[in-house]
């Protein structure tokens, strides 16, 4: 009984999918020559792929209910990894054996995956940074790519200008960005939620818009090449090197950026942050500076994305204003949010999921975006609190017995 | 600390996975690769799928007819969204999977972004739509092909064609703000002002996509100008000129060959009659040029998109270069272009020492009754 | 003086465009509190949807006033169900979810749609035939406000005031203010609320796709990533309005495009954004909520 009445619901499903997506699968018209073509193949397609999908969902959302009656599952937010992560012992040899995959990685894999987890390390550190402006602090920022662009010009500029150097610009870059990081902050000190949110948005854009017009100042769009690669004691590297030791630099830069923002999250300062998150005025009330947490918040977020920001322009060597367009910070508080806000490990893995993804699918050809948006979408649906979702801390008082 | 590293485990489980699934590469050495890198997806697609379905073509036909010396074409189409970032990406996939010819960038931040990589391994790079000057003129890039014209020629070519032609004095220049645009407005400003001829009335940017552009028409209008050079694409073009003709604005359009597309007559319609664009001479009475359309026709059931004709002729330069040289030596490839001419939809090319396409002569065309007209 | 008109009534046309897309901005906001991020998509699937169907009835040889109704109908049905269908998809499941995992769902959906309409139809430009005609008693001040203007004036005129008469009067925007000022309450008194906040993406799809229509027919193309542009435009003007509220968008957008075509006009059009986000931090620093949003009150 109930798979016909499954069966007839899906039937439904499909037919109504077909219904949508008719105008736009089904027929194509070229308005020049005036032709109509009809794809009839791709509604049946439609209909099947989602007649399929809906038995399969509802498969698994019936073996789910069964499970949960069968064994009322205490504590389904703890998973595995956290259960990990309360095991000394077992974090101490899982860290070990990642760190030594990590070290021996560039050894085994082309030059190519290689540079792609660079680049999947970069969005790590960017994603932990947006994560204490996001995560613990609760500010919505739309405009985080704003500071990531502010680091990476400041290096360029200051490369093509006075030939400075990689390590040498490194805190200016990440210093630049803190400072703007206030310099927006100020402002916006009253706004709440959204509309914190979509001034942050315009601040990014006005950052990229000065960035395109002021040519002067910036070479407007076409950008700024030949950039330095990182240097090492004025060693000249070939390609292959120089990709590896930008690998081990920012492999370098993860473990120093998690340290640093788990003993932030645990400091006076990461306390303060969460109270604010969780209520303002009570926050205020037990004598926190709102003005100097929140400042606090978007200083110290911007600085790890100015850091980051001027490894992007060495990497690289090249910049230009459409690489920071929204787009990149949707994908970056995307990283926090599917990873699960305000948890480190969460925001790791949801930098790998979301960077690693589109390379890997590039197998997928045209249809690579279109699977990413749909795995975007899929994993918020079935784990709305993100992958790893962040434990809140409590404590229990248990009576004497 | 800890942490960090158990999501490197993930990815890294995930790469030994990728790396497992992908079929042996390199092993094959009865072919050449040609890797194919552009926008093929997001904003920017339009501009890099014709070049796709143009390499396609190309290397289907050569393959057909018994391949390069015997060897097939394989092609690696790797995706870089025009950013730049990406663009290193696929240019060290391409590298790392043998790529040994690359048709692409399309546009000129990516290719800047990936040409170090090419370079350091020795790999011919041609590009159909790259147009930025730097990318030839300042040397960096000796391994740098380009079968389109630079922004400056472009630009020197329509200012020649307004101040001689036309006799104009008053002249907007517009762009839209990219990379393209921009650089070639600023060449034509700077052409404008040398000459002393004409006053440039009005230099402006305007922001692609944007839902309407009446405000810089009206403005166009106020300067006084007789003429607009635009540097752009085509969707902003037509957008302008439509708007020009809803305020009733008489003012001469001429443009860039990001507008010398079949897209922006179709687009514009009506609106474009009058309008003027530069692009390379005479490829309507190419009888290659014909025969690339029609193979994009029978192929695809579909017009043919911007871009397309310079990336058969660079198809064509590489697989001609390669079948003279009998290697993909990037010397020795350079040496063919360099000196060989080759038919292409585009001209009978060779190429000069920084890497232009000689040969690919630019006139200006007219819209008239729905086709570009060669102003001679 | 003239020239001052002229750069009024472009401003009006694009605030009029800005403010069609807004209002679904807005009551998405109102009722779910989320930033539908997937509605400029839902703009330009309206778009093309009557794009497809007037080429196809103007291939089959209807006259244009039949286009035009039957294209309006037919791209204000279809994206109606693509709003009804993505907020069962993306939306609903997250209803009880953290307040940002929505807007990444919405995100990604944004995505997914762009590159549907990419793979399924063309990533080229496509001429939008032009559905508005060109007015005869237009004529004498069409160099200062075209046909086009006006009808995207007249229609956004009309739909704001069918809006506001829905949500005050009717039984469903009764039910939609209640539930926008909270859910549980309705709920207890009997409303369906998943059924209004379904009816709340109808109608402000429907809203997008009439937007879609005329934008399309006013620049004349069309393409798959409309929709992301005019989208961040219309929910900066939403917010600026103050988000939830409806005059407020309508307000919003209208200042938005003013202050855009007057900044290109009187400054320059380099920094026309410039100048717009520039103006919403300003507006937003004296009055936090927006032009016209209610100031969130403090749970103490």
């Amino acid at each position: 009984m109930l798979l016909i009445k499954e069966l007839k619901k899906a039937l439904g499903v499909a037919l109504w999918f077909v219904f949508l997506t008719f105008p736009i699968m089904v027929i194509k018209v070229d308005p020049i020559e005036r032709i109509i073509r009809y794809r009839w193949e791709n509604a049946a397609y439609v209909a099947i792929v989602t007649f399929t999908v809906y038995l399969v969902m509802s498969f698994i959302k019936l073996r789910k209910l069964r499970v949960t009656a069968d064994k009322k599952e205490s504590k389904p937010s703890r998973n595995v990894i956290h259960s990990i992560l309360n095991n000394k012992k077992q974090l101490a040899v899982l860290s070990f054996m990642i760190l030594a995959i990590a070290l021996v990685f560039p050894h085994f894999f082309s030059v190519y995956q290689t540079n792609v987890m660079t680049t999947a390390l970069m969005y790590v550190v960017l994603g932990l940074g947006l994560n204490i402006v996001v995560g613990m602090a609760g500010l919505l920022d739309l405009g985080f790519v704003a500071f990531y662009a502010v680091g990476a010009y400041s290096y360029a500029l200051l490369n093509y200008h006075f030939g400075l150097g990689f390590w040498v610009v490194l805190p200016i870059g990440g210093a630049l960005a803190a400072i703007f990081g206030i310099i927006l902050g100020f402002p916006v000190l009253r706004l709440r939620g959204d509309y914190l949110a979509i001034v942050t948005l315009g601040f990014g854009e006005i950052i990229r818009l000065i960035l395109e017009n002021w040519g002067e100042f910036s070479q407007g769009p076409s950008g700024i090449s030949n950039i330095s690669r990182p240097g090492f004691f004025g060693m000249d590297f070939s390609l292959e090197t120089s990709i590896m030791y930008m690998y081990y630099i920012m492999v370098i830069g993860v473990i120093v950026t998690i340290f640093i923002v788990n003993r932030l999250q645990d400091s006076r300062l990461g306390r303060a942050w969460i109270a604010l998150r969780e209520d303002e005025i009570a926050c205020q009330a037990m004598g926190i500076d709102k003005r100097k947490t929140k400042l606090a918040a978007f200083s110290l977020g911007a600085f790890w994305a100015g850091l980051i920001g001027v490894v992007f322009a060495a990497k690289t060597t090249f910049i230009n204003p459409a690489s920071f367009t929204f787009l990149e910070s949707a994908i970056i508080l995307s990283i926090v949010v599917l990873g699960g806000m305000g948890s480190i490990i969460g925001v790791i893995i949801g930098a790998f999921i979301l960077i690693l993804m589109p390379e890997y699918l590039r197998a997928l050809s045209e249809y690579r975006m279109l699977a990413f948006g749909g795995v975007m979408v899929a994993m918020m649906v079935f784990r709305p609190q993100g992958m790893i979702a962040n434990i809140r801390r409590t404590y229990k008082f248990e009576k004497q017995k | 600390m800890k942490l960090a590293l158990s999501g490197k485990f993930v990815s890294t489980a995930a790469c030994v996975m990728m790396a497992l699934s992908v079929p042996a590469m390199g092993i094959a050495g009865d072919t050449i690769k040609f890797g194919v890198a552009g926008p093929h997806s997001g904003d920017l697609a339009s501009y890099g799928l014709p070049s796709v379905n143009a390499a396609k073509i190309v290397a289907k036909q050569v393959n057909d007819a018994g391949g390069i010396n015997g060897k097939m074409i394989e092609l690696l189409i790797e995706d870089d969204v025009c950013k730049p970032e990406i663009a290193t990406n696929t240019a060290t996939k391409l590298a790392s999977e043998g790529a040994e010819v690359v048709l692409g960038h399309i546009c000129s931040g990516a290719t800047k972004a990936a040409l170090p990589i090419y370079k350091d391994k020795g790999i011919l790079v041609m590009s159909p739509s790259a147009t930025n000057p730097a990318l030839t003129q300042s040397g960096d890039y000796p391994n740098f092909f380009r079968t389109i014209a630079p922004d400056d020629a472009q630009a020197e070519v329509d200012v020649n064609f307004v101040l001689e032609k036309l006799g104009y004095t008053k002249i907007a220049v517009v762009h839209d703000k990219g990379d393209y645009g921009k650089g070639f407005a600023e060449f034509a400003k700077k052409f404008l002002e040398e000459s002393g001829k004409a006053e440039v009335v009005l230099f402006e940017g305007v922001t692609p996509g944007a839902v309407d552009y009446s405000a810089i028409v009206l403005k166009i209008r106020k300067s006084g100008a007789e003429a607009v050079i635009f540097g752009g694409y085509h969707p902003e073009a037509s957008k302008i000129v439509g708007q020009m003709k809803k305020k009733r604005l008489k003012t001469t359009f001429i443009s860039d060959d990001g507008v010398k597309d079949m897209t922006f007559i179709k687009v514009a319609g009506k609106n474009a009659e009058g309008a003027y664009a530069s692009g390379p001479q005479d490829n309507a009475s190419n009888p290659l040029s014909k025969v690339a359309i029609e193979a994009h026709k029978a192929t695809f059931n579909s017009d043919h998109g911007a871009f397309y004709e310079n990336a058969y002729s660079a198809m064509l330069a590489m697989v001609n270069a390669i079948k003279m040289a009998g290697s993909t030596d990037l010397a020795a490839l350079k040496k063919v272009l360099q000196t060989e001419k080759v038919e292409t939809p585009v001209g009978n090319i060779f190429f000069n020492e920084m890497g232009d396409a000689v040969g690919v002569g630019f006139s200006v065309y007219q819209v008239q009754d729905g086709k570009f007209v060669e102003m001679k | 003086m003239d020239y001052f008109i002229e750069l009024l009534f472009s401003g009006l046309t694009r605030g009029s465009i800005y403010a069609l897309i807004a209002l679904g901005y807005t009551m998405v906001y109102g009722i779910i509190g989320l930033i539908n991020f997937a509605h400029g998509e839902i703009y330009m699937i309206g778009a093309f949807t009557a794009f497809i169907v007037a080429t196809v009835l103007s291939i089959y040889g209807f006259p244009l006033l039949a286009i035009i109704v039957i294209a309006g109908v037919a791209a204000a049905v279809w994206s109606s169900a693509y709003g009804y269908t993505i907020e069962k998809i993306a939306y609903k499941p997250l209803r009880h979810a953290p307040r940002l995992s929505p807007l990444i769902s919405a995100i990604g959906m944004s995505i997914f749609l762009q590159n549907y309409v990419l793979l399924a139809q063309t990533s080229d430009f496509l001429p939008f035939p032009a559905l508005i005609p060109e007015f005869e008693f237009m004529e004498p001040v069409a160099h200062i406000v075209g046909s086009s203007d006006l009808v995207i004036l007249i229609t956004t005129t009309i739909v704001m005031l069918i809006l506001t008469y829905i949500i005050k009067f009717t039984r469903v925007g009764k039910a939609m203010r209640a539930t926008a000022q909270d859910r549980t309450m309705a709920m207890l008194v009997g409303i369906n609320v998943n059924q209004i906040i379904s009816a709340t993406f109808i109608i402000g799809s429907a809203l997008a796709a009439i937007g879609g229509l005329l934008i399309a027919s006013h620049i004349g193309q069309i393409n798959f990533y409309i929709g992301f542009i005019a989208g961040i435009k219309a929910f900066t003007a939403a917010v600026l309005g103050g988000i939830g509220s409806i005059p407020g968008a309508v307000l919003g957008s209208l200042v938005l495009g003013l202050t855009e075509s007057f900044a290109t006009g009187y400054v320059s059009s380099d920094y026309e954004d410039v100048f717009a986000f520039s103006l919403l931090v300003l507006i937003l620093i004296f009055k936090p909520s927006g032009l016209l949003g209610k100031a969130e009150t403090k749970k103490v």
